[in-house]
């Protein structure tokens, strides 16, 4: 297997040591998945108490303040309350693929953040197809929140499943070629080597306007995949409940809320990566802490994700037409048009490069 | 190892494959259709042919089974079931079935594979490069052909959803 330098293989090296070669192997596959997991889960519920405690500052309110230190703990005592729930369902839901619609959800998001270079030398699969596998993978989880709409057996969620499944088809388009625009820069696809491109400026001043066109493309684009407002038509509450995961409770709920948030961060974790120089630091100035890369990934990443939670509370929600001729009359033009504007500033070399 | 889990792979695949075509709830045999095509994207994984997998999940699973949970969410209500087939209509499908096994493993094992001792990763890179060139073995007037009749495909499927209006209403509105 065509695995760089990552932290299966030193926990796999560590673990030679006092054990044979495939019982290693397997161990730090399963120590990898757990590191994963807990970030999953912590990156989660933190990234909700940040949503509420930003949807607070935006409308002057002081937000969850009282559960731990400004209410750090808020959000797990929250899943405690959640695990506690009664799971509860329709009579007559396709109980299979109700139970079965949650996970689709959670482990193609789980699979995404698998290949995100954090900072050098961590990253769990440094596949060489990188950005194509994050499109590939996100084109599955639509899958979840259509059959939790209509194994739910409920108008509602029947209708939210569909507008969802509208929108993120068309919005993949999008994405891809915005991201493809940014391939153009690089010659690669695969996320270290992108990295690799950028020690000599980030992709969004080497690409400049294009870039800058590409990123906002970009932006708009994950925002509506990941359903927030003002693109939520799916689960908009003054007409449909709350769309496809109106039927589930408890934990079930808590999976379709979690993989929403880590959506968003693996939205912002991609822009990060192909826009902002990911684990780099500004001008170079930590070259010589590589640790210190996980805090500036973090640091990006997250203005990202501020970035997407005041879209959310300053826009008004759209119809669903207006959404579908911003994608199909404005973005998609825009996109290819930009394409060729990025491939000939590539052919004169006009990218500016330090 | 991977012995092990090119064997999971495959009693996965047949399983689902099976439950694809027995199970009388639609929707339900098209999540089965959906993990046998996973299953084929991770023997791919398996191979360390990435590209080829993620074209896999992309096309056959993100494209084309969310086309068929579409139509069978316009067209399909959860309480109703598929209806079984005659005995008669049973027994023929399954001697065909058996028919068409046995002539697969037949020349299966008839056929004397090649064995290729393949450590090579196929990049994208060398795909784009053979997609575009000119020499021997590159592929470009193939995917100039396919380019072209995939536009095709886009104006027909356009003009067929458009219709009446492109047809009627453009000398009396405009």
């Amino acid at each position: 297997m065509n695995i760089a330098l990552n932290i299966t293989q030193t926990f796999q090296d560590w673990l030679v040591g006092f054990m044979p070669e495939g019982a290693a192997s397997i161990t730090a596959m399963v120590i990898v998945a757990v590191i994963y997991l807990m970030i999953f889960a912590v990156a989660g519920l933190y990234l909700v108490l940040l949503e509420r405690r930003v949807a607070a500052w935006f409308q002057l309110r002081l937000g969850p303040n009282r559960v731990g230190f400004q209410g750090l703990l808020q959000t797990m005592a929250d899943a405690l309350k959640l695990v506690s729930k009664e799971l509860t369902g329709t009579d007559r839901a396709d109980k299979f693929l109700y139970n079965l619609a949650p996970y689709f959800v959670i482990i193609t998001s789980l699979m995404a953040l698998g290949i995100f270079p954090f900072t050098q030398g961590f990253q769990a699969f440094d596949i060489n197809i990188g950005i194509f596998f994050l499109i590939a993978i996100s084109s599955i989880g639509v899958i979840g929140i259509l059959l939790a709409g209509w194994s739910s057996n409920n108008k509602f969620a029947l209708i939210g499943a569909m507008r969802s499944g509208v929108q993120t088809i068309s919005y993949e388009l999008s994405i891809g070629l915005s991201l493809l625009t940014m391939v153009l820069l690089t010659g690669s696809l695969q996320l270290s080597e992108i990295v690799e491109t950028q020690k000599h400026g980030w992709l969004i001043v080497q690409g400049h306007v294009p870039a800058i066109i590409a990123f906002m493309i970009y932006m708009i684009a994950g925002t509506a995949e990941t359903n927030r407002a003002p693109f939520d038509m799916v689960e908009a509450e003054s007409e449909l409940g709350a769309g496809f995961h109106t039927e589930y409770s408890g934990m079930k709920f808590a999976y379709f809320f979690l993989a929403e948030f880590i959506n968003m961060f693996i939205i912002a974790c991609i822009a990060t990566t192909v826009f902002f120089g990911a684990w780099l630091s500004p001008f170079g100035i930590t070259e010589s802490l590589p640790w210190l890369g996980v805090f500036w990934f973090l640091l990006k990443a997250l203005i990202l994700v501020f970035l997407m939670m005041w879209f959310r509370w300053t826009f008004p929600r759209l119809r669903i037409d207006q959404l579908l001729s911003l994608e199909w009359k404005y973005l998609l033009p825009i996109n290819l048009i930009n394409i060729m504007l990025m491939a000939f500033l590539v052919w004169q070399k006009l990218t500016i490069q330090f | 190892m991977e012995r092990i889990i090119f064997y999971i792979i495959a009693f996965i695949i047949i399983v689902f494959a099976m439950a694809s075509v027995s199970s009388r709830k639609m929707l339900r045999s098209v999540i089965y259709l959906l993990f046998v095509l996973c299953g084929i994207a991770g023997i791919y994984f398996l191979i360390d042919y990435n590209f080829l997998a993620a074209i896999q999940l992309t096309v056959y699973a993100g494209g084309i089974i969310v086309l068929i949970i579409f139509s069978v969410l316009l067209v399909h209500h959860i309480e109703m079931e598929l209806e079984m087939a005659k005995p008669l209509r049973k027994i023929l499908t399954a001697l065909l079935c058996m028919l068409g096994l046995g002539v697969f493993l037949y020349t299966i094992y008839n056929n004397h594979f090649n064995v290729v001792d393949n450590q090579v990763t196929t990049t994208t890179a060398d795909i784009g490069s053979k997609l575009l060139s000119y020499d021997a073995g590159g592929f470009i007037l193939p995917f100039e052909v396919v380019s072209v009749l995939l536009l095709a495909a886009m104006v027909g499927a356009i003009v067929i959803a458009k219709g009446k209006k492109l047809t009627d209403n453009n000398d009396t509105e405009l």
